[in-house]
């Protein structure tokens, strides 16, 4: 029951939210996202008290296909809604800073969009998981493109919309394929299934494996996105207006991470061993091109669109390394990636609704005048090289551990993400904050309360994901465990 | 039955009705009788009874396809509105045509007798005709409705050429006695008579469903006719069209499959294929939409292609429901919006939507779920729509050409976006003013946005299997 009020909250208030203007509108997004939060909060209380069992909700929607609304939460699912629940307030709250034309529909919206990702993170019928992970993409769409300022927002939401939808259609295709196989092979429709657990208990030779693993990837390779499957990725996070960047890279880059573990790994185990390599090696790609791209970028939304393009690389090497260590530091860089992100982009869009400009160039000196905003700068910024202490820290280290397990000298490459996260990132912030003096040093001011309000939460996480990961790493242990189990690790 | 008399003494009152000075209250009155007409033939489901010496069958597929065909004629008529204001002098007789075209699509939903598809198709299509030309002054409705009537003659004639080469094979003009009579042949010498019968009949009424290769006059003929007519073009005649269609090969010749198959499955792919590429290179949206009906023909044939040689009980027939209900429902509110549009910027091209969004944000809305549906994006009927209708022919094997199919979909989303980007991300003109919405429009096009929107989430939970 709490899975479904979980999942229908949001689209009440979104429904809600066009009757409403001004101060009430805001008041409504907010309060209903944190009753959200508290809602997934008392949900981790519960699942720390009486386990798993009691999130799972399961009617018959389509009885003729045998396709059902079948929802659950598992610890990992659990972890993730709690990511999202988390960041929506932040991101609207970021969206009030704004001035935002229509913004009852803007924060209706964001709304829709949880219910869709949450959607996701617990949907247990291949095509419930499909009806969301498309659902997500209707309201992402409009938020970038009807809000987004460039001229160039047209063909780059329009790519956006494609690669995803064209992605997201392959894994359909896979899915209608398993589904096919669930039952007899003659007679009614009805006695297949598109249950996750039927999905697991098929037995497929390792030839149609092979090119099931593909279909099933496509959506979630565009979706993270692996090189080569990424090119819409930096121009979308740029063109964006930050709540919906910080949508896309907090929250639904986790949709592919996510839908890698629970759809992929286990379903197609064989498929996964045969071509596991081929995407490490993509995987170990990305993060060395996101890097050295990063380093040359002069705006610095792009630059953290880049550097996020380089720390999802390394989340997919993790998460095809099918090593325990792997798995868990990709669940924890799940996290700790969706605090950082979220946070440099506030900072990024705080620093331009300020100086009016995102280009390093024009930047400089910043601050002797913000000493608030540059240690927030610092903190978020650390936690993505990943200093010790931090959440970014833990994530990556996991993370490479399992890719080390897996081949030395990739976890050899791999590691050269975290050198170069520093070159990238701590020159951009000596530029933009230390350096010689620019136009803007004199007048620029600190964040104010509203804004640090904001922070405080992101750090907080920040350091209990760096001082105490085992809080978390507890929750997700067994359903990692039986994930690798169901993939034959 | 109920509701085939009740069409006909509800169109002969209207044109009485033309006598009134004013039209104010035609609009009214003839929604009135479509609810009354769509009412009285739910209360035939499950109460099926053949008619006329077995001509007509009143049976569940009827009760469902009529009530596709009349909800659309119902909710399409608030669109006429600027006729009423205009003081169009003929208005009673189109509506007084569009209810008789209701009563040939219902006969061509319910026939038993060759005979009566015939006399069906006739009525509706003669209705056409007159309707697609009702702008007289236009040289462009005048060529459509020129271009519809030559088209459609020689169609009607290949038609009915085939049907007297099947009776000459079979020996009946039964739709069940020719399923007997092509299952066990009484004289084998007299198959190819039955084969070139058969292949007269689906030209002909491929030619209805403006099927490739015979879809050629639907682009010109569809941008000519006036809106209003075109919206009722290409739902109420593709719907019956398609209904008559299945009938014909699930009932009559299931026996016969594996001659029309491949033909089927070749006019399908050609379908989607010249549909959807056609589609993508227009600039106006009514053309687009024009070619876009086209393709949607190619997935309804899709559904013809997963028949498995029965009415009752079939993945197909359930499918096709599905999707020309989500599909006429889509294709009303997207031409409706048009109409608007076009009725008062005066154009019928994207640029014509642009900033729609921030000075109607109803009709911007309306036509953004009308898109999504149209291209089968989750959360509207048009998804489950094409789902049913891909599921029913994997299942009998045609996984080629739903593959072929998908591709073609993903095509297709490329020019449904048009629309939607026109209307939120393009700045408006700034001489044009908002469009004005009448009280009755408005209920109707949240009515069938949510419509769709139920159609995509709950309503497959009972109607998946209706039939």
């Amino acid at each position: 029951m709490l899975t479904a009020v979980l999942l229908f909250l949001p689209l009440a208030a979104a429904l809600l939210l066009h009757f409403t203007k001004g101060g009430t509108a805001r008041a409504l997004a907010l309060g209903a996202s944190l009753v959200e939060f508290a809602l997934a909060a008392y949900a981790a209380v519960q699942y720390k008290l009486q386990g798993a069992a009691g999130f799972d909700l399961n009617y018959a929607w389509i009885p003729s296909f045998g396709i059902n609304f079948h929802v659950g939460m598992d610890g990992l699912s659990l972890l993730l809604v709690l990511l999202t629940t988390f960041l929506v307030p932040i991101i609207l709250l970021t969206a009030f800073k704004h001035d935002y034309h229509n913004p009852s529909a803007f924060y209706a919206l964001v709304l829709f969009m949880q219910t869709g990702l949450i959607g996701v993170f617990t949907s247990l019928d291949a095509f419930l998981f499909y009806f969301f992970w498309e659902v997500a993409l209707i309201p992402i769409y409009f938020l970038a493109g009807v809000w987004g300022q460039s001229e160039r927002r047209i063909q780059v939401t329009f790519k956006f919309f494609l690669y995803t939808i064209v992605g997201s259609l392959f894994m359909l295709a896979g899915f209608v394929y398993l589904y096919l196989q669930t039952g007899p092979a003659t007679g009614s429709l009805a006695l297949h299934s598109s249950e996750l657990s039927a999905f697991y208990n098929l037995k497929l030779s390792a030839a149609e494996q092979s090119w099931l693993f593909w279909l099933i990837f496509a959506a979630f390779a565009v979706k993270m996105p692996i090189f080569p499957f990424h090119t819409w990725q930096p121009d979308t996070y740029t063109e964006s207006p930050t709540p919906a960047t910080m949508l896309l890279s907090g929250i639904m880059l986790k949709m592919g991470v996510y839908g890698a573990m629970r759809w992929l790994l286990p379903v197609v185990p064989l498929g996964v061993s045969q071509w596991g390599k081929v995407v490490m090696i993509l995987a170990v790609i990305g993060i060395l091109y996101g890097a050295i791209i990063a380093i040359r970028q002069r705006d610095v939304k792009r630059l953290i669109a880049y550097s996020s393009l380089s720390h999802v690389g390394l989340m997919a090497a993790g998460l095809f390394s099918l090593t325990q260590i792997g798995l868990q530091g990709t669940v924890v860089q799940m996290l700790a990636h969706g605090v950082n992100v979220v946070g440099m982009f506030f900072i990024a869009d705080a620093l331009e609704r300020r100086t009016g400009t995102r280009l390093i160039a024009d930047l400089g000196g910043l601050t002797r005048r913000t000493p608030v905003l540059t240690v927030c700068f610092l903190v978020m910024l650390l936690s993505t090289v990943a200093l010790p202490l931090t959440g970014g820290f833990v994530g990556e280290f996991l993370l490479l551990a399992g890719v080390y397990q897996y081949n030395a000298w990739l976890g050899a490459v791999a590691a050269l993400t975290i050198i170069f996260s520093a070159v990238y990132l701590l020159r951009m912030f000596q530029r933009v904050m230390l350096g010689p003096d620019s136009a803007h040093s004199e007048t620029i001011t600190d964040l104010t309360g509203g804004e640090l309000l904001i922070m405080v939460p992101l750090i907080a996480l920040v350091f209990w994901l760096g001082l105490f990961p085992n809080s978390f790493l507890h929750i997700s242990e067994p359903a990692i465990q039986q994930l690798l189990t169901l993939a034959g690790r | 039955m109920t509701s085939i008399i009740l069409l006909s003494v509800f169109g002969i009152i209207n044109l009485f009705l033309g006598f009134l000075r004013s039209n104010k209250l035609l609009l009214p009155l003839v929604m009135l009788a479509l609810l009354v007409v769509f009412g009285v033939n739910l209360l035939d489901w499950n109460q099926g009874s053949p008619l006329f010496y077995n001509m007509l069958v009143v049976d569940n597929y009827l009760v469902a396809f009529t009530g596709i065909v009349v909800l659309t004629a119902l909710v399409l008529i608030p669109f006429s509105r600027s006729y009423v204001k205009t003081g169009e002098p003929n208005l009673a007789e189109y509506y007084s045509l569009l209810l008789f075209s209701l009563v040939g699509a219902i006969m061509m939903i319910g026939y038993d007798h060759l005979i009566m598809l015939f006399v069906g198709i006739e009525i509706l299509s003669i209705s056409m005709y007159v309707l697609a030309g009702s702008d007289k002054r236009n040289v462009r409705s005048n060529e459509a409705a020129l271009k519809y009537f030559l088209m459609g003659a020689f169609a009607t004639g290949i038609l009915l050429f085939g049907m007297a080469l099947l009776y000459g094979a079979t020996g009946t003009f039964h739709v069940s006695a020719i399923g007997t009579a092509v299952a066990e042949p009484a004289n084998a010498s007299l198959l190819p008579m039955l084969h070139i019968g058969i292949l007269l009949m689906i030209i002909g009424l491929g030619f209805k469903v403006s099927a490739a290769p015979f879809h050629f006059w639907t682009p010109d003929v569809y941008e000519g006719t006036p809106t209003f007519f075109t919206a009722f073009m290409s739902t109420v005649v593709k719907t019956a069209g398609f209904a008559a269609f299945l009938k014909l090969l699930a009932q009559a010749l299931p026996a016969a499959q594996g001659f029309w198959m491949p033909t089927i499955v070749a006019m399908c792919a050609l379908t989607l294929l010249l549909g959807n590429i056609g589609a993508a290179s227009q600039t106006s949206a009514k053309r687009m939409l024009a070619y876009s009906s086209v393709s949607h023909a190619g997935y309804l044939l899709i559904g013809l292609v997963g028949t498995n040689g029965q009415l009752f009980g079939s993945p197909a027939a359930s499918g096709i429901f599905f999707y020309s209900l989500s599909y006429s429902i889509a294709t009303v509110l997207s031409f409706g919006v048009l109409k608007l549009v076009g009725d008062q910027r005066g154009r019928e091209d994207y640029a014509g939507l642009n900033g729609l969004a921030k000075q109607n944000p109803l009709l911007a809305f309306a036509l953004t779920v009308s898109m999504l549906s149209l291209a089968g994006i989750p959360l509207t009927g048009g998804f489950f729509g094409k789902f049913f209708i891909f599921a029913a022919a994997v299942e009998h094997g045609a996984i080629g050409l739903v593959v072929f199919a998908v591709v073609m979909s993903m095509v297709s989303i490329y020019y449904y976006l048009k629309p939607v980007i026109a209307m939120y991300l393009q700045p408006a003109d700034e001489t044009s003013a908002p469009i004005e919405v009448d009280g009755v429009q408005r209920l109707t096009l949240i009515v069938l946005a949510l419509l769709t929107i139920a159609l995509g989430t709950i309503a497959p939970m009972f109607m998946s299997g209706l039939l």
